[in-house]
Parts: structure tokens; C-alpha cells; sequence
């Protein structure tokens, strides 16, 4: 015999009878003594962890848990939790995974373990569909489809350890623990609290304009659950997010629910039992969920409940239990609101106002739906302001800013130092650490120009380089300072700067020597250049007197020589004013001099004068047109502009277009000497934060306009301009505040008269300095200019020509 | 270029009607033969056609061969950035792959020969294009870099021609935002510039490099190369930076060219290169024109006016023309050209083809492409008598 029979004779049916014991097949019904004292124990220990929640949870579930965890208490109490007793966690991370997208930043913690859950199930089509007419879906959630991130699945959340549990999870479970306790016997008592505290919910929220997100979310919160007490912050909202959604799920126990947990039928009905009450005769349509309302994106409220009476979906009818889950703001609009309260009081302003009398549910959710899109940004929502009835009835300070130009080292940073100090906008202690690290690399007496060259090139070479801008406030007027760069290799900025001012302060330094050099030099062609850009108020500011006793006689021969060369530049006297002053010392400026030998001066000191200027007048009504001079990244916005508005008016959720991209921006918000406000007009430094762009489209120099009546973008334009040099067919460079570029005059069409504007000649050959021509200037690329703009054309490093486009 | 001789080393003096055939050797030459070319002239040179064969059944094969091909030349295109030269026109010898009057347009390759026959002529100015194109003491390219806070234009100056390579734009945080984001913008400013020049100028033979900018820019992008050189250890960056010579200019903007040619630090090492004359040439044309007084004209109208009269002649008498007009598709139009260049030699001035491919050619195609010194003053060149009688008076001025 073969051992191969030996095998195939063998009766294993003997061997097996002897391990009957441990027969494997017989274990699910028996179990050995030791394990079902383990088991027993483990029980036990899993209904006291597990307090009262216990009781939505089986015996038969409990022995199962513990029987796969072999017997790790832990585990199992974590298996149970997420799976019978607080199987919400998918859902929150639903909700939550869109607001991620939203927000940014401080939420990225509740979306830690979004996709550990299966989550299609929970989807549903009365959701859906609910507000939606039968065959006639709105144009805005058509197209709208949102990829997972992740592919749905993969584990069961009880796998993981206790010490891995995810803070929502144990967050849940806590949460849930105390729910319970109170929970246990009186839903339907429960049920009615809820309902009041929604009431609660309208009556504190519709108080106040600003009425506090806290105390409406509190509301919410004892609702469902005790009230979280002492909720701040992000936990606040992390807090509030969980309440809800476990809440919701409790309530919603759909078909899908029942198969998905087939087993767990036991468990489910527990708080099925709770929907019939809620759902009776309640027909008012259920509001999306807000992983629905992330889908769906905006609906208007009376897009959402003007479909009442027309056919809505079959379906429609068979999940009346939705409904009551969203009685409340979903917990996305909770933390939404309390973001946009903490990062911009006017949202929260806006919604709170919103709520309000009898239907409070449906614009609370309207509001939900309002703030929730689908987009990666959300378009920043307008308020549709009249900007210009707003700005009459303001009534704020008048505000005016001015450019401080002048020669090389004349003292213009100094000289604004020396203004912030004496009127408190720097402190004392600053200027000492100044001084301080000015003294080390020897440069002692930079100290004060510090305060506004903050470059590190250029406190280390001593020479402003770009314009450096600063704000103060007097009595009547705030002041923005725009300080120039004096050395001639930075005029652009300078014209950059001045295109932003109102009226100027020119600084004339008045030691012997530097003076004349600056009369030569860049006193001349700053004079120039503010006359040619429209800027007609000139401080003329004597600086460096010390030096020289407070000589009389000195300030007069500079004033002299001064308003000679400014009238003939162009400048009307009586907009010409002078005073002596010292920029290190500070006289003459907010204090009188107290020196002996300055007595004489008995005029207005710096101060003064700037509060006596007038600001030009804005071109209100005019299609918003601004200059943007920097592109920078802030917290609020990666990509954050600044400059002055030119003309026109904006508001915070406008569409604006970048010119010469061409591309579309909204403001997601504006900010006005750092406090955000809703609405700026021309004439206001402001500061705009932008969404929906690329910051590749958007550079210094660009021009941001209305989207539409947009500026042009040519290359070619006649322009009529003042020759302060000789123009011929050359290349120049092309300068309209920030912006700079490279052109050429192609032709020299006329030869105008100065004064009446007839044409002189035709085709003059050259332009002989001080007389008045057209000439064709063709650039090398598109920029944005439009007629009635003054541009600088230069050359070779020196001002060729001023004038307005024609 | 290198003449390559079969009939008696020619002289080019007797050249005549004859053909020349000529090897480019450098990419400079494409832009020599660009010049050459004209419309109407036959040239011959290898081709790679592609051919297409029907067969009885109607199936096509097609093949590309190597031929040589002799076309009219209708138009030439140049790449200046590539130095490629294109000629168009219709092949006026048949052979076994293209028929009598079938267009092709012929790539000129360097290291291949082709041989040039000019419809009219050998003129005094294409003569001297091909003298000039023919030169073999040829100076070194010199590169540039025009740059500003955010903007740099990487340029190499040959004999003939200014080449853009790139330019270089990155954004720089202003004021605003903490020093250290500007520190590490212009960082990035220059990291994004070096890597640029070294790519597109090659660096292996020492060559002079120029950088300019207004303020501090570029002392500090040279500053940057040396340091980059250290870090890396990098003996060509390290070279790079101490043949730099940082030259001021008022923008970042290529045509600041003109200023650097001028400044002195430029003038001490490459005085005589063609660029830099090219630039006297032109700041010599501009001073004049300053003066207005009536000896220096631009413009084809004034300009041929002055030569016809006479008053471009000797002592002091000088002719700028551009030479991209003789370029010009038109025969009647360039024989014109020329025949101004030779009216002025005749009379004993100065007839000088400026480079339109230069900075100071470009400002002088800004003037019409052409501009004369006269020995004497002509005032009413332009038909129009000057009635300047303007008055400055207290009133506000129209602009």
C-alpha cells in the first residue's frame, strides 16, 4: 500500500473528535471558560466606559468587538463609539472638507481623518433637489460638480488605538457621553427645547447689528447638548462643528443609514424613535446639508422657497426626517460667522443682521448658503453700497496726502522723521534704537530718516530709494506722507510718489553751496516734474537753518531765488509758501522755534501750513480707475494691492479688471489706514485685498479699472507736452506714475502755441525747450493709458517732457 | 565668412556681375549674408526637399533628399535671435526633384557654401557689405546686462548687432512689507538673472560684460556673482565677475544701451569696436541738432535734398544712413540709397552705414533711418518757413 492510500484512509474524524475542545467551528457559540470571563469583564469594563451611550449598544455588538480586538478594551470602546454609538464623523468631515477650502488656514485641524468613513451613502437626493422645481434646475448648480479629494473607503475608524483616535472623534464621544446623560428619557422634552432654543437663536441674533456670533452659537449649542461653556476661539468653533453634526446624525437615520449598518438595526431605531414627533406636520422644505450646500452652491432665498407649490421631486416626500436636522445654521455657517467675525466685523454684521423675524430658519440658511461656495475662493459677496451717498454722509476727517520732494540729502526723510516724532506717531524709544544702530555703522544723524528708510540698503548707503509712505492725523485732516527719494538715478519713484499726492513740500537745503547745487539739480526737476503731474500747493520748506544762525537774510535769498524759479516754472504765488525750518532739531514745525536767533519768523510754522492746504478735488463720479504702486502678500489675501484711486469708487465683492493682463479680480476686502472698511473713493490711499487671480497677472505700475467702462491698452498715442529739454524723434522712457516704459517719439506732428493752443508749425524738426508740442509716441508694448493722463516722457536719465494725453 | 575662391581668388573690386560663393562660418555671418541677399538675386546652395512619389497603384511615398537648388530670391528672412536665415523664392534651375518655377525656400546653414549672383550688379554698397562680411580680424562679442530693481535685459553686442537675449522681469516687494521680503526679493531678482545670462550667453571664453542700472543695482548683481562664484566654487562665475564692469545708466530699459556705449569705462576698453563708433556718430548727429543750426537734418526728404545739392561734402559733410534700408524689397528704392552714398563719397564726405541692428541704429531709424551734416546750413529743407513768435505771458499754460 502506497503511503498515498495510508493518507487518503486516514480518518480525520477521530483526530478532530479529540480537539473537540478547540474546535474552531464551535468558538462563535462557545466559548471557553477563561475567555468568557474575559469576555465578561470586557463587557462590563465597555458599559462603564461607555456609560450611559451603553445603552444604543448591544451585548451581541460589545462581545463581537471585543472578540476581534481580542479582548483590548480600548479599541473596542473605540470601534463602538464610531461605529453605533457616534457614526458621524464622515459627515462632519463632509461638511467640513469644503470650508476647509473656504477658510484656509485654522481649520485644516477638523478635516484630520475626513475619508476614513464611507460616506455616498449618507447622500441624498431630497437634499438634493429639495428647493429645486421638477425639470428646472437653477443655471447656478448646473455645471457645479466637486471631485473627493480622496477615493472614498477604507477602514472601519475602530481600528485605530485610543491614543490615535482622532481628536473629533474624541471629541464626539465626549460630547456624546454628556448627551446622553440627559438625553436618556425625555426626547420628545428635548425636542421642544430645541425648537426654543432656535426661537432663542432669532431673538439674540436679531437684537444688534453686531450682534455676537457667541451668543447665537451658544443657543445652538444648548439645543441639542448642554450648552459649551467657555468655548473661545477656534475651539469655539471646532466645538460647535461637532455638536451639530453629531446632533444631525442622530436625527437622520435614512434607509441608506440602515443598510449601510445592517446589523445595527437595534441601534438605529433608538434614535429613530426620536423622528416621527419631530417630523409631524412639519412641511417646510429641509434645508441642504452642508456637503449639499458645498455642491450646490449659492442659492438665493427666494430661489429656495419659491418652489413650494410647483412639482418638486418624487422623492421628495419619502425623507421628511431631513428637515429638522437644519433647523439651525449648519455648524459650517457657526464657524463661518465666527471666522468672519474674528477676520472681518462686517460679514457677521451682515448676517446677523439678516436674521430676524419670522422666518429666521430660512434666511439663516440662505445666509448658510450665501457664504458657502463651491469655488476653492469664494467670490467676496458686495453689499451694493452707494459708495458716493455713503462717502457724503461719512462726514470723516478730510484726508489729503503729500509728497516731500527735493535735491539729494536736502533732508526730506529727516525732516518727516523729526514731523512723526514731535507728533507722537513714533516714539521716543524707537528713535533712540535708531540712533543707536545709526551710530554704528557711523551714520548718527540718519537716525530720524530711519523712520522711513526702512530698507536695509538704504539706512546702509544713507539715500531714500523708493517712496516710503507713512500716515498722521491733526485735528481736521489726516495726512498720508509720501516721501520721495532725492537722488536723480530714483526719479521714477519720485513721479510714482507724486502722482499719489495732493500738494508737496519741497525741501530746500539751505547751507551754503548745497543750495545752489540743488537748484541745478533735482530742485529744478522735481519742481518740474510736480508741475507737469497737476500738483499746484507747494510747501517750500527752508531746511538746515541751524547751520547757517537763522539767518534772515539767507531764507530770503533762498525764498527769492525760490519763487522766482517757481513761478517761472509755472506756479501760481499764492500757492507757494515758505518757511524755515530744522529737520533735526525740529523747529518750525509742530513747535515754534524756540531759538533766539529765529524770532523773526513769525508765520506759520510746517504744521500749520499743511492744515491750511486744501486737497485737490476728486473725480468721484468717474469710472474707478487706480495705479496699483505695490503688489505685496499679506494675512488677509496672497496677493494684496495698494496705491491711491485716481477716480471713481469701489467696494468691498466688486469685479474689477487688472489692466494690461486683462484680467478679472473681485476686492475681497479694503483696508483704510489699516482698519478694514467697505467702500473707498478716489483720493484714498487704500489698501486692497484681492481674490480670484493669479498674482502673475498683477504687477506694479498696473492699472485697476472698472470692468465696464475698462481703460485701453495702447501703444501708440499723441501726447501734447511741455519740452523742457530738446525733443526730436528719440527713444524715452514713459512714465505715468508707477508705471515705466520703454518708447519712442516716432514723429512730431505740430509746434502749439503756449497759451491758445493753435498750431504754430508743422512738423518741426526739433522742440526747443519751454514751447509746447504734439508728439506721436509709440511704445514698445500695450500699457493702459487713456486721454486726460499726464505722463513724463524722460531720457538719458534727465526729464525731457510733461503732458497730457490726448 | 570665408570666400571660397574658384575663379582666380577674385578681386572684389572687379567683381562686377560675377557670382561669389561664400562659407558662413559664425552666426554673425547669417547677418552679413541677410544684407547680401536681396530680392531678385539668384542664389544656389544645398536644400533638403521633401519629395513626393506617386506610384502606378496612386499610393504616395514621400522621401526628403539633399539636393542643391538655385532659386530667385523673392524675400529673406532673418532670426535675430537665432542668427537663422531664411531665402524664399522660385527655383530657376531644374533638376530630377523640383520642377522650373516650384518655390523653396533655402535655410542657409554655417559650414555650408552658397554661392551668390546679384541681379544688378555688385553696387558700392554691397560691395562693401561683402568687404565688411569677408573681414577676419573679428573682436569678441561683448554681453550685457541693462537692468533695474525688477527688470534686466541680458544683451550680447557683437560687431554688427545688438542680440536681446532675454529680459529678466520678477516682481519686488515694495516698501511695505518687512525689509527682509525685499532682501530676499532682490535675491531672487538676481538668482533669476544669472541663471538667464549664463544660459543664454556662453561664458567659457572670457568675455568683457557690462552691467548697468540706475542706482545700486548693478554693483550689487556683480557683488551677487562673485559671491555665487565662492559659494559654488565656480571659477567661470568667479572670472565672470571680475571681467564685469558695472557702468551706470538712467533705466533698465534696453535703450539705455546708448548711455553705457558712451560712458567712459565702456569707451576706455572697446573704443574701437564698430558699436562704439557707431554711438560717436550718432551723439555727434544729436549735439548738432541741439545747436538747430540749419546743418544737421533727418529724414529721406530733407536729407536727399541736401546730398543733391551739394552741401554733404568735404569738410565735414557726413551721411548716416541705416543700413536696413538697403534692404528694402524695392530695387528703385535702394538704388536710390545708393545712389546717395556714392553722391557723397563723390563729393568728398563721409558716407556711414550705421548698423539698424545697434543701439545707435535704432535711434537713428527713430530719425527716419537717415540724417546728414552739412558743410553748410540750409534752413528751409523741410518747405515750410518757421514762424516762432511764441510768448510766455502770466496766463496759465494749456497744459
Amino acid at each position: 500500500m502506497s503511503r498515498h492510500q495510508a493518507y487518503r484512509n486516514y480518518d480525520y474524524e477521530n483526530d478532530l473528535d479529540e480537539y473537540a475542545g478547540d474546535d474552531y467551528s464551535d468558538e462563535e457559540e462557545e466559548l471557553s471558560p477563561e475567555d468568557r470571563a474575559q469576555m465578561d469583564a470586557g463587557i462590563a469594563e465597555i458599559r462603564a466606559a461607555l456609560g450611559s451611550a451603553s445603552s444604543k449598544v448591544t451585548t451581541k455588538q460589545i462581545e463581537d468587538a471585543l472578540w476581534h480586538y481580542y479582548y483590548d478594551v480600548d479599541k473596542s470602546i473605540a470601534y463602538l463609539m464610531s461605529n453605533y454609538i457616534v457614526p458621524s464623523p464622515s459627515s462632519t468631515a463632509k461638511s467640513a472638507t469644503p470650508k476647509k477650502s473656504k477658510t484656509g488656514g485654522t481649520q485644516e485641524l477638523v478635516v484630520a481623518e475626513p475619508y476614513e468613513q464611507k460616506s455616498t451613502q449618507r447622500f441624498s437626493f431630497a437634499d438634493f433637489f429639495h428647493d429645486m422645481p421638477w425639470l428646472d434646475i437653477p443655471k447656478d448648480r448646473e455645471t457645479v460638480f466637486v471631485e473627493p479629494v480622496q477615493p472614498r473607503g477604507g477602514l472601519l475608524g475602530g481600528a485605530s488605538a485610543p491614543g490615535k483616535m482622532s481628536k473629533l472623534q474624541a471629541l464626539a464621544a465626549a460630547r456624546k457621553k454628556k448627551a446622553d446623560g440627559q438625553k436618556s428619557d425625555e426626547k420628545l422634552v428635548q425636542k421642544t427645547t430645541r425648537e426654543m432654543a432656535s426661537l432663542s437663536l432669532s431673538q439674540t441674533s436679531s437684537g444688534t447689528a453686531k450682534a455676537d456670533i457667541k451668543t447665537s452659537s451658544t443657543a445652538i449649542g444648548s439645543g441639542n447638548t448642554p450648552a459649551p461653556q467657555g468655548l473661545d476661539g477656534v475651539t469655539e468653533e471646532k466645538h460647535i462643528d461637532i455638536n451639530q453634526s453629531k446632533s444631525r446624525e442622530q436625527q437622520k437615520p435614512t434607509q441608506s443609514s440602515d443598510q449601510l449598518y445592517g446589523t445595527n438595526i437595534a441601534v438605529t431605531k433608538q434614535t429613530v424613535d426620536t423622528i416621527p414627533q419631530g417630523v409631524a406636520g412639519y412641511d417646510e422644505p429641509a434645508t441642504p446639508s452642508a456637503f449639499a450646500q458645498a455642491l450646490l452652491g449659492p442659492a438665493h432665498s427666494s430661489a429656495s422657497l419659491g418652489p413650494r407649490n410647483q412639482y418638486l421631486f418624487p422623492y421628495m416626500s419619502f425623507t421628511p426626517s431631513v428637515a429638522d436636522a437644519f433647523s439651525e445654521p449648519s455648524p459650517d455657517d457657526v464657524v463661518l460667522t465666527a471666522q468672519s467675525k474674528a477676520s472681518n466685523k462686517k460679514l457677521a454684521a451682515s448676517t446677523s443682521k439678516k436674521k430676524g423675524g419670522a422666518d429666521v430658519k430660512g434666511d439663516a440658511v440662505t445666509d448658510g448658503i450665501k457664504t458657502l461656495k463651491v469655488d476653492d475662493t469664494p467670490l467676496p459677496k458686495s453689499k451694493n453700497l452707494d459708495v458716493l451717498g455713503e462717502f457724503e454722509r461719512s462726514k470723516s476727517k478730510k484726508s489729503a496726502s503729500f509728497v516731500v520732494v527735493g535735491h539729494v540729502d536736502a533732508g526730506k526723510s529727516t525732516l518727516m522723521g523729526r514731523l512723526l516724532l514731535d507728533l507722537n506717531v513714533v516714539d521716543q524709544r524707537t528713535i533712540q534704537r535708531y540712533r543707536k544702530e545709526a551710530e554704528n555703522i557711523g551714520k548718527s544723524s540718519f537716525a530720524l530718516a530711519w523712520v522711513l528708510d526702512q530698507r536695509s540698503e538704504e539706512r546702509s548707503r544713507g539715500v531714500t530709494i523708493d517712496i516710503a509712505t507713512n500716515k498722521f492725523e491733526t485735528e481736521n485732516t489726516s495726512f498720508t506722507i509720501l516721501d520721495a527719494p532725492g537722488h536723480r538715478d530714483f526719479i521714477p519713484n519720485m513721479i510714482a510718489g507724486a502722482s499719489q499726492a495732493d500738494f508737496a513740500i519741497l525741501v530746500v537745503d539751505a547751507t551754503t553751496g548745497a543750495f545752489e547745487a540743488g537748484l541745478k539739480g533735482q530742485t529744478r526737476e522735481h519742481s518740474l516734474l510736480l508741475r507737469s503731474m497737476g500738483v499746484s500747493r507747494i510747501i517750500v520748506a527752508i531746511n538746515k537753518l541751524d547751520t547757517v544762525e537763522w539767518s534772515q537774510e539767507r531764507f530770503d535769498e533762498i525764498s527769492q531765488q525760490v519763487s522766482g524759479f517757481l513761478s517761472a516754472t509755472g506756479f501760481q504765488l499764492k500757492n507757494v509758501s515758505f518757511v524755515p525750518v530744522s529737520g533735526l532739531h525740529g523747529d518750525n514745525m509742530v513747535k515754534r522755534s524756540s531759538e533766539p536767533t529765529a524770532s523773526w519768523y513769525t508765520g506759520k510754522t510746517l504744521i500749520e501750513e499743511l492744515e491750511s492746504s486744501e486737497p485737490m478735488t476728486r473725480a468721484l463720479d468717474k469710472p474707478l480707475r487706480m495705479t496699483i504702486s505695490e503688489v505685496f502678500r499679506s494675512a488677509q489675501s496672497p496677493l494684496t494691492i495698494s496705491g491711491r484711486i485716481d477716480a471713481g469708487s469701489l467696494q468691498t465683492g466688486d469685479a474689477l479688471l487688472v489692466q494690461p493682463s486683462g484680467e478679472k479680480a473681485y476686492v475681497k476686502s479694503l483696508e483704510l489706514d489699516s482698519e478694514p472698511v467697505d467702500w473707498a473713493v478716489a483720493g484714498q490711499n487704500i489698501v486692497i485685498h484681492l481674490s480670484n487671480i493669479d498674482p502673475i497677472h498683477v504687477r506694479v505700475g498696473d492699472i485697476i479699472c472698472d470692468l465696464k467702462q475698462p481703460i485701453g491698452c495702447i501703444d501708440t498715442f499723441t501726447v501734447k507736452v511741455l519740452a523742457f529739454d530738446i525733443l526730436m524723434p528719440m527713444q524715452v522712457d514713459v512714465h505715468r506714475g508707477r508705471l515705466h516704459a520703454a518708447g519712442q517719439i516716432v514723429e512730431i506732428p505740430a509746434l502749439l502755441d503756449k497759451i491758445k493752443g493753435t498750431e504754430l508749425k508743422k512738423k518741426p524738426k526739433i522742440v526747443k525747450p519751454a514751447s509746447v508740442a504734439r508728439v506721436r509716441v509709440k511704445m514698445g508694448t500695450k500699457v493702459p493709458l487713456e486721454a486726460g493722463q499726464r505722463v513724463v516722457l524722460r531720457s538719458g536719465g534727465e526729464t525731457v517732457a510733461a503732458g497730457l494725453l490726448e | 565668412m570665408q570666400l571660397v575662391g574658384s575663379k582666380s581668388s577674385q578681386r572684389l573690386e572687379e567683381i562686377g556681375e560675377g557670382s561669389v560663393t561664400l562659407l558662413p562660418v559664425d552666426p554673425e555671418d547669417m547677418w552679413h549674408a541677410n544684407n547680401l541677399i536681396g530680392p531678385e538675386d539668384v542664389i544656389k546652395a544645398h536644400a533638403i526637399r521633401k519629395v513626393v512619389n506617386e506610384s502606378k497603384t496612386g499610393s504616395t511615398t514621400s522621401e526628403r533628399v539633399h539636393t542643391n537648388l538655385t532659386i530667385r530670391v523673392t524675400s529673406t528672412f532673418f532670426d535675430p535671435g537665432s542668427s537663422q536665415l531664411h531665402v524664399s523664392g522660385t527655383v530657376i534651375v531644374e533638376n530630377s526633384f523640383v520642377n522650373l518655377g516650384q518655390y523653396h525656400t533655402l535655410d542657409l546653414e554655417l559650414n555650408r557654401p552658397f554661392t551668390l549672383w546679384k541681379k544688378y550688379g555688385w553696387d558700392s554698397v554691397a560691395r562693401e557689405t561683402l568687404s565688411d562680411a569677408l573681414k577676419q580680424d573679428k573682436e569678441g562679442a561683448v554681453a550685457a546686462v541693462v537692468m533695474q530693481e525688477g527688470i534686466s535685459n541680458i544683451c550680447l553686442i557683437t560687431e554688427y548687432r545688438t542680440i536681446l537675449k532675454q529680459r529678466v522681469e520678477s516682481t519686488i516687494p515694495k516698501k511695505r512689507s518687512a525689509s527682509s521680503d525685499q532682501d530676499s526679493g532682490m535675491r531672487r531678482f538676481f538668482e533669476k538673472t544669472l541663471s538667464t545670462l549664463i544660459r543664454s550667453i556662453d561664458f567659457a571664453l572670457p568675455r568683457p560684460l557690462l552691467l548697468a542700472s540706475p542706482g545700486f543695482v548693478a554693483g550689487d548683481f556683480k557683488k551677487y556673482i562673485s559671491d555665487e562664484g565662492m559659494r559654488r566654487g565656480d571659477k567661470t562665475m568667479l572670472a565672470m565677475a571680475k571681467e564685469a564692469t558695472v557702468v551706470h545708466s538712467s533705466s533698465g530699459h534696453l535703450h539705455s544701451l546708448n548711455e553705457i556705449l558712451k560712458s567712459p569705462e565702456v569707451l576706455a576698453t572697446m573704443k574701437d569696436m564698430k558699436f562704439s563708433k557707431e554711438t560717436r556718430f550718432m551723439d555727434d548727429f544729436f549735439e548738432r541738432l541741439r545747436k538747430d543750426d540749419g546743418r544737421a537734418w533727418y529724414g529721406v526728404g530733407p536729407v536727399e535734398k541736401a546730398v543733391r545739392e551739394g552741401a554733404v561734402g568735404r569738410g565735414g559733410g557726413v551721411l548716416l544712413i541705416n543700413n536696413s534700408l538697403f534692404r528694402s524689397q524695392d530695387i528703385a528704392t535702394r538704388k536710390r540709397y545708393v545712389a546717395m552714398v556714392d553722391r557723397v563719397k563723390e563729393d568728398g564726405g563721409e558716407a556711414r552705414i550705421l548698423s539698424s541692428d545697434h543701439e545707435s541704429g535704432q535711434r537713428l531709424d527713430a530719425l527716419g533711418g537717415i540724417a546728414a551734416l552739412l558743410t553748410y546750413p540750409i534752413l528751409d529743407l523741410d518747405d515750410e518757413e518757421e514762424t516762432h513768435d511764441a510768448q510766455v505771458g502770466e496766463e496759465n499754460m494749456i497744459i
